[in-house]
């Protein structure tokens, strides 16, 4: 009986494919998928949003601090569907110019990356104001340059609000759909190249909840089970982060 | 003198909103029409909504679409009190009633730019099956073809699968899509694309600017008069499902939509009224 158990486990991973008509439920392509879009958006966002937050606060001029922050402040507010209607008439035709389909993982991961930079910037930038000026002119007093200052003293100090703003963008970069939906492609295939259309557990749910009905219907609940396993995963890892450093 | 706090006054007006809200829902609900199903009913039954609203005051017609499946579920389930559903009923979906509201096509499309004019059922089976991957094996330009197709629960799918006897595992697409402006979005993104919608919602498309064009099948022109006159061999029946026979607002919400009164509505959106 448990051995009929993890077989059933197993044919979530190691299926023939996701064809809910003839009961094949395998969601190992769609998982790859959406841990390559969200990895593949911090990997862009995260550099950018640090980076952008470093500007703001270390050697932006004084009268581009308020307008830059209100305009992060705006570009997290907008809800994903616009981003999502922007980058299907937008964006999908314009990398299907260069590479088509257009409609692929590669847009995918910049859309949410798109998403996801507005928050770590504003995480960061907050991150980076509860470093003690103490600690800042300590630095300066000792000598350090401005880039020393800040690669050397400010970030190694905001490094666990950093890291948490990260996170809070990882989170959410995995749980995108909307935007997901309509500029990924929606195929369900391993992605072999950046410019492969793919389906993510997320859009996946969109699609196919609204009809599913039995085994189907709970195979999707399973898939999003398995997003929640993955996300609380990332949340204990952060905090183990956390306490080793602080250790 | 006894001073208020903002406080207090915030929670008081709060309140207020929430008793008012409480009986906003109560009268709500006694005169709401949730209709749920095909996208390509959906912007009929809204236009059809819109005017029914404004014949009967006080009524609210909420329409959400998510395929011609879900419209028939949400029937039977109780969740929307009509179903829209972009083809027949199945055998297996007994217990409901469909009543059929106009007639529509389903049609091929192309990007207007793609010089290509015409395909033969046998190429279009073969561009769907990955067989042909390029323009140029059909007279068009180098350039890849893009396959739109649309998922599953879709009835234009299951339609477009039937006519030309193909199985869905078969298909290699490239994208996927779920409603039916989504895949005119994507065609008129792509110079390589071809995908298959309702012929009313792309005629509509076309007639507004958007640039695409519809292909003719086996020769006869995908237009709303084709279908209307019977000569398009890919035609279906637009329905309103309801579990059982429909009472109160629902029966005068479906004799309202299968009326002469809302002909107009039907051709604006460029599907064909029912014969009368």
């Amino acid at each position: 009986m448990a051995d009929a158990g993890w077989r059933r486990l197993g044919a979530f991973f190691f299926g023939e494919g996701w064809f809910p008509s003839s009961g094949q439920f395998s969601l190992l392509a769609m998982l790859w998928a959406t841990l390559a879009a969200s990895v593949g958006a911090l990997l862009i966002a995260v550099p950018l949003g640090v980076l952008s937050a470093v500007f703001s606060r270390f050697y932006s001029p004084r009268w581009l601090v308020t307008p830059m922050r209100k305009v992060m402040v705006m570009l997290a507010g907008i809800p994903s569907v616009v981003y999502g209607l922007w980058g299907l008439t937008v964006l999908v035709p314009l990398i299907g110019r260069w590479e088509p389909p257009g409609a692929s993982l590669f847009s995918a991961i910049l859309i949410l990356a798109l998403m996801i930079l507005p928050t770590v910037a504003l995480t960061s930038e907050a991150a980076l104001a509860t470093v003690s000026t103490a600690n800042l002119q300590g630095a300066a007093a000792l000598g350090l340059s401005r880039k020393g200052i800040v690669f050397g003293v400010a970030l190694p100090s905001a490094r666990v609000g950093i890291l948490t703003g990260a996170l809070l963008a990882a989170m959410r970069a995995l749980g995108e759909t909307m935007a997901v939906l309509m500029v990924a492609g929606n195929v369900v295939q391993t992605p072999s190249s950046l410019f492969d259309p793919v389906r993510t557990l997320t859009a996946n749910i969109a699609l196919e909840m609204p009809y599913a009905a039995g085994d189907h219907r709970a195979a999707l609940f399973a898939s999003g089970f398995l997003l929640m396993l993955i996300v609380t995963l990332l949340a204990w890892l952060a905090s183990r982060g956390g306490v080793h450093e602080h250790a | 003198m006894k001073i208020i706090s903002m406080q207090k006054i915030w929670q008081l007006v709060l309140l207020v909103c929430f008793l008012a809200g409480l009986t906003n829902n109560a009268l709500a609900d006694k005169k709401k029409l949730v209709l749920t199903g095909s996208s390509t009913v959906a912007p009929l039954a809204l236009e059809i909504g819109k005017r029914f609203e404004k014949l009967n005051p006080g009524v609210r017609i909420d329409v959400q679409s998510g395929g011609s499946t879900r419209g028939v579920k949400d029937a039977r389930a109780g969740l929307a009190d009509i179903g829209m559903a972009s083809r027949e009923l199945k055998p297996e979906e007994g217990g409901l009633m469909a009543y059929r509201i106009a007639m529509d096509g389903i049609g091929i499309i192309l990007h207007r730019k793609n010089p290509v004019q015409a395909l033969s059922d046998k190429q279009i089976k073969a561009i769907y099956t990955g067989k042909i991957t390029n323009w140029q094996q059909l007279g068009g330009e180098d350039r890849k073809i893009t396959v739109v197709n649309k998922a599953e629960g879709r009835s234009t799918l299951e339609l477009f699968l039937n006519h030309f006897q193909l199985q869905n595992p078969a298909i290699h697409a490239q994208v996927v899509i779920g409603d039916n402006e989504q895949g005119i979005k994507t065609v008129a993104g792509n110079i390589g694309a071809i995908g298959y919608v309702s012929i009313g919602t792309a005629e509509y498309d076309e007639a507004h600017g958007t640039l695409i064009r519809l292909l003719p099948m086996a020769g006869v022109p995908a237009t709303v008069a084709n279908v209307r006159a019977g000569r398009f061999p890919l035609s279906r029946p637009l329905n309103l499902v309801s579990k059982g026979a429909p009472t109160g607002l629902a029966k005068r919400f479906i004799e309202f939509a299968q009326s002469a009164a809302v002909d107009d509505l039907v051709t604006a959106q460029y599907f064909a009224p029912l014969a009368r």
